[in-house]
């Protein structure tokens, strides 16, 4: 079984809706806590791997929240702070209550980034053989990969293909693209081939996940979300 | 090679594992299988299994007996529906010689080599097949579940719940299926696989069989693909699409032709019509098979070709409007009782060679073929399909096309074998003349 340590806790709840989307497009699994109390009922058994707690609208609620998760219990390692910039003078005196912080209106690849170097150097980021997008992980060592939990019977190739996806989400793939950064070498199928896989692990992601893997209309695939909203992406759901 | 051996390595020892079964062809179709345990699966991909290939069906002499199954890592696959704590594993083999090459009467390695024809022509091939079969109550006679029709939505009898079992299964295993229905017999069913390269869905259609028996054997059922079980029934077709790929382009696909037609497929179709009875021996190599081939129930009987006539040998469906890579041609003689393999290189290979000799399309069949009289169809030039498998195996035995797609291995093990067949039948005392012909004479 593949373990997961990447639920991040974020306040407030419900979060404004660009950090959760921002999240989302990033595949990080996230949940909202209202308060203290409930982010200690709400912690995960493997603990929290990091927390984005925003401060623009209720600094106080914030802080005392930060408060507890640097305290015993539920302690958390990496905490990102959103601030405005009108709240900088109130950071004085609590450098103890966080990590690092990003100035609200953050733009999205800042704090992404921000909180995955925090994730990192709290050691509780993606091990180098573990990655994981939304419900999906995959484990590169052991070659396994899992979706809510569940192990996945894979091919070798449905396993290569996936990989790819998963270690490059978000970007459009033609099928020669995908054929030759993937298989490599000739085959028999050639770029129909990559229909053909694709077909296959939607079929093995079920039903409720076959969509992770988009068919670009006359491009390719692309896995997960685009990360340039807007960019027009004509995308089509195949059955 | 490497990486894909660790992987199915390191996959066995992770989910437990506790048998590997590899799976390898006959020269009929049947499917062998040799079960071995993980600790020797890893010599088992090195070096190959060694077995005795003089008891399998077409294989090997008496002097060259000893032969290697070995495993394909990339058919590694997991099978769902049996104990969840003790999973089982399979893979299909290529069946080597002692000396490191490759076996002749390997099916799956002649598919491999014509295959290996129409790339270095810069296509590749891929099928989808339509599988029809039947379900009976017990194999000793055919004992029909129900006595529903075509598309027939009977609610929630066992046929209908076999098929969604069977379709499940199916997917599980990287099998997508693209439509399942009631067909027109008593408990007909049909499942249509989605098309992908030739070689994956000649594993698949062996895979196919064996899950569509097994669900229907675990409640007690008997799944067979005879290609005409009920006489007066309609039979169980193997209706294959077939298109050519040139890298990312459907090479069968022409927007300025009227139907869309590259000279490619029309070539290709003309291979089919005029090797037609040179080829039915492989994709009908039945006795039973020739029932099926007779006019009135849509099954092909006379050479020709039409784009909305089921009635013709070669159909050329419509495609759907802007999916031009859809374009295929319908190949409709072969029943799912054949060998897969064989079958698709045979079809590849009439193909083939219209491409390469030009054959000329003849006009699109546009009445009901069935409806004109014997003269009306000599006057269009559409002659009719072998009509038992002797006179199949006349026209096989005579093929140059034919020895060179098979080769002589195969082509020589298998006329042999149907030979025996068809003596066999000759010799038998059928029900229908003892019916007839008993009190009367």
């Amino acid at each position: 079984m593949i373990e997961r340590k990447d639920l991040a806790l974020v306040f407030p709840d419900p979060p404004p809706s660009m950090l959760a989307r921002t999240l989302d497009l990033a595949g990080q699994r996230w949940k909202a806590v209202a308060n203290a109390s409930v982010a200690m009922q709400a912690e995960p058994a493997e603990g929290w791997t990091g927390a984005i707690v925003c401060a623009d609208e209720d600094p106080e609620g914030a802080f005392a929240l930060c408060r507890t998760l640097r305290k015993g219990d539920a302690r958390v390692d990496s905490i990102l702070l959103l601030v405005s910039g009108a709240q900088l003078h109130e950071l004085e005196h609590r450098d103890d209550l966080f990590d690092d912080f990003c100035l609200s209106p953050f733009h999205p690849r800042e704090l992404e980034a921000r909180f995955r170097h925090l994730l990192f150097r709290a050691g509780r980021g993606e091990s180098p053989e573990l990655a994981s997008y939304a419900d999906l992980v995959l484990n590169f060592e052991t070659y396994q990969a899992a979706i809510d939990g569940k192990p996945l019977d894979l091919t070798y190739m449905e396993y290569e293909l996936l990989k790819f996806f998963l270690t490059h989400p978000g970007k459009v793939f033609t099928r020669e693209q995908l054929l030759s950064r993937v298989w490599g070498y000739e085959y028999y199928g050639g770029a129909r081939t990559v229909d053909v896989h694709v077909r296959r692990l939607r079929a093995k992601l079920g039903e409720e996940h076959a969509n992770l893997i988009q068919t670009v209309r006359s491009v390719g695939y692309r896995f997960g979300q685009t990360r340039w909203p807007g960019a027009g992406d004509r995308v089509q759901d195949e059955g | 090679m490497e990486r894909q051996l660790e992987y199915v390595l390191r996959t066995v020892e992770e989910r437990g594992v506790r048998f590997v079964r590899l799976w390898f062809t006959d020269v009929l179709g049947f499917l062998k299988s040799v079960e071995i345990t993980p600790a020797e699966l890893e010599v088992a991909l090195e070096e190959g299994m060694t077995f005795d290939g003089s008891t399998i069906e077409g294989y090997s002499r008496i002097q060259e007996s000893d032969m290697l199954a070995k495993p394909d890592p990339n058919t590694f696959e997991l099978l769902p529906g049996g104990d969840p704590d003790a999973p089982v594993a399979r893979m299909f083999c290529d069946i080597q010689m002692f000396s490191g090459e490759p076996f002749h009467g390997d099916p799956r390695h002649v598919l491999k080599r014509n295959l290996e024809r129409a790339r270095e022509k810069g296509f590749t091939f891929f099928v989808g097949p339509e599988m029809e079969f039947f379900y009976s109550r017990t194999a000793e006679r055919i004992e029909p579940l129900d006595n529903a029709g075509y598309f027939d939505h009977t609610a929630n009898d066992l046929g209908s719940q076999l098929r969604k079992q069977t379709v499940l299964r199916l997917e599980a295993m990287g099998i997508p299926v693209e439509y399942s229905f009631h067909e027109n017999g008593p408990s007909q069913h049909e499942i249509d696989l989605r098309h992908t390269d030739a070689l994956t869905m000649a594993d698949n259609v062996m895979t196919f069989r064996l899950v569509t028996k097994q669900v229907a054997q675990d409640l007690g059922v008997h799944a067979t693909f005879m290609p005409k079980p009920i006489a007066g029934a309609f039979g169980s077709g193997m209706h294959s699409h077939l298109s050519l790929f040139e890298g990312d382009v459907n090479a069968f696909h022409d927007p300025g032709d009227e139907n869309g037609l590259s000279k490619v497929a029309k070539h290709f179709i003309a291979g089919l019509l005029v090797h037609a009875n040179e080829i039915v021996a492989i994709t009908n190599q039945w006795v039973n098979s020739y029932k099926r081939l007779i006019p009135g129930y849509e099954a092909p009987v006379y050479k020709c070709w039409a784009r909305n006539n089921r009635s013709a040998l070669v159909r050329v469906p419509l495609p759907k409007q802007g999916k031009s890579d859809s374009t295929r041609i319908e190949f409709r003689a072969p029943d799912p009782a054949c060998n897969p393999y064989l079958a698709f290189s045979v079809m590849l290979a009439a193909g083939l060679r219209g491409i390469e000799e030009g054959y000329a399309l003849p006009a699109e069949a546009t009445d009901n073929i069935y409806a004109l009289s014997d003269a009306e169809r000599l006057a269009e030039g559409i002659s009719a399909l072998p009509g038992s498998l002797r006179d199949a195996l006349d026209s096989m035995e005579n093929s140059e096309l034919m020895a060179e797609a098979l080769g002589e291995h195969v082509f020589e093990n298998f006329l042999i074998n149907k030979r025996r067949e068809w003596t066999d039948y000759k010799a038998y005392v059928t029900p229908f003349e003892i019916d007839r012909w008993l009190g009367a004479l």
